[in-house]
């Protein structure tokens, strides 16, 4: 590992699971208490659109996907509240539609679209220093966002309806945090890629959890287990020649499973001797 | 004479082409203790949230010191149903109650010294303070309904709403919680809404029986038929002399 890092692309790799860690650690923890996971998955997935529509006009797909991925994010928001469709079927619906359109885009594209492997499933090791810039400036966005309004989100989460009562703005609220989850997609995108993206906001918020139950630490730790996850998944990919984004999903959902395990034996362990005392 | 806080008048409210109330007027004046039984179904919780601006009548007027129910939330504490939040979410007792000052702290802005001495004083008042570092869902059912109560209670309210707030409580923490009641009803308006017709009526001034219409409303001596008209069916009657018993209606 130690010889990878004279290599540029092994420090643009590192500097990336850095950044990826930091937005879904602040806010994979959202997604995880205010149990949004599916929205999350439909923000993602609809964002391929984006990318289509970057291929088919020349921008970069980051760029369309991220246009895509907050307007997906304020459709949903919005539809779902506003009217009496079910949110999931509203999230089940903009999911395939931003992703046939996609599809479309890209067809309609002349030639080869290079890269749209990476789009789907992320490669890390081919992050470009532009990408990097703008991970960064979303990273800045999301944590600045996240500290001037910690508790209005904090009251958002815990109970909508009493924050509506105290005068919270619920729904714009609501709203920008779905705009930071769909902001977090694309700082994701090149690292796991939009079908696995789902899998970082998840994990490193749902193994902080079992650690605390203060948010501002639960966000702290769904960082370090991010930002381990991702190193520790390149360094396997690197050594056993596998692709990065889907190590790093694999050694995250083991994790998962053995601290999951852990904790039950722990209190298998604990409980016998509660009734002692 | 005493000033009026809540008035509707003749309100219907219709959610997906079912009616929740009809032609529903009420009043309730500072120092009251309003309880409404009835069914479930019966439109109790649709009323509080008419008075809170979260539903608008298709008919009739809500005024609540007498503004528009959305401004004067300020001073309403609203006490929702314990059991309908996320007992896993990590919050802690003292964060919880905090979120009762909001209406005086403002978006974007921290939450100041006098925010933190008004949460830690209602926490005081509901018996928990030394709890208030503890995350919510390791308190017992009743301390959780108090944490709710403390927080309704850091809005500085005039008005304290209560829905169905004895529902999963054990019967050693609903006595508590009775007595809570009578001590805060000495400085704040209280309406409640509840099913347990036996609890309510021992502890509030003013009675009213919801069945999507109001059955009855006014001081609490309700009669037998009164019940049945809310419940539709017989039901325990509750006498009150000097001490509170029940007479157990024949049928």
């Amino acid at each position: 590992m130690l010889e990878a890092l004279q290599y540029d692309f092994m420090i643009n790799a590192l500097l990336a699971g850095l950044l990826a860690s930091i937005a879904c650690g602040i806010v994979g923890v959202y997604v995880v208490t205010k149990r949004i996971v599916f929205i999350s998955g439909g923000i993602a997935h609809a964002s391929f659109g984006g990318i289509g529509l970057g291929y088919f006009v020349g921008i970069s797909p980051v760029i369309g996907a991220m246009i895509f991925s907050v307007a997906s994010a304020l459709g949903i928001g919005l539809v779902s509240r506003r009217t009496r469709l079910p949110e999931d079927t509203v999230i089940g619906i903009l999911w395939a539609t931003g992703m046939a359109l996609g599809i479309v885009f890209i067809g309609l594209t002349p030639g080869y679209a290079p890269d749209l492997f990476s789009y789907l499933f992320g490669n890390i090791l081919t992050v470009p220093r532009s990408d990097l810039i703008l991970m960064a400036a979303l990273d800045a966005v999301i944590v600045i966002t996240v500290i001037a309004l910690y508790k209005e989100f904090l009251a958002i989460s815990f109970d909508e309806e009493f924050s509506t009562v105290t005068g919270i703005p619920v729904e714009a609220l609501y709203l920008l945090l779905l705009s930071m989850i769909a902001l977090t997609v694309v700082v994701l995108l090149r690292v796991v890629g939009i079908i696995l993206v789902i899998a970082l906001l998840t994990i490193p918020a749902a193994l902080a959890r079992q650690f605390t139950s203060s948010l501002r630490t639960m966000m702290l730790l769904a960082i370090l287990f991010g930002a381990i996850l991702t190193f520790g998944g390149l360094w396997v990919s690197y050594l056993l020649d596998l692709a990065s984004g889907a190590t790093i999903i694999l050694l995250s959902g083991i994790a998962m499973l053995i601290i999951i395990g852990v904790s039950r034996l722990r209190r298998r362990v604990q409980a016998p001797a509660k009734e002692t005392t | 004479m005493s000033q009026e806080l809540v008035r509707l008048k003749d309100i219907w409210v219709h959610y997906n082409g079912v009616t929740a109330l009809e032609g529903v007027s009420l009043t309730v004046d500072q120092g009251d203790f309003l309880g409404i039984i009835g069914p479930n179904g019966g439109g109790k919780t649709t009323l509080l949230k008419l008075i809170l601006g979260l539903v608008n009548p298709s008919h009739g007027t809500v005024s609540v010191l007498g503004k528009a129910p959305e401004q004067s939330r300020k001073d309403i504490g609203y006490v929702p149903q314990h059991n309908l939040f996320d007992r896993s979410f990590p919050i802690s007792v003292g964060e919880t109650v905090i979120m009762g000052r909001y209406g005086r702290t403002g978006l974007f802005r921290r939450y100041r010294r006098e925010d933190r001495v008004r949460a830690e004083a209602a926490l005081q008042t509901v018996g928990l303070l030394e709890h208030r570092d503890r995350q919510i869902g390791k308190l017992s059912g009743g301390e959780q309904q108090r944490v709710l109560i403390a927080r309704a209670l850091a809005t500085e309210p005039k008005l304290l709403l209560l829905d169905e707030p004895t529902a999963s409580v054990d019967s050693t923490a609903q006595t508590e919680f009775y007595e809570l009641l009578e001590e805060l009803k000495q400085r704040i308006a209280i309406i409640m809404v509840s099913h347990d017709i036996g609890a309510i009526s021992i502890y509030v001034n003013k009675i009213a029986c919801l069945n999507r219409q109001l059955v009855y409303h006014g001081s609490k001596e309700i009669t037998a038929e009164v019940l049945e008209a809310t419940y539709k069916c017989p039901v325990q009657l509750i006498a009150h002399g000097t001490v509170p018993h029940r007479v157990l209606k024949e049928h």
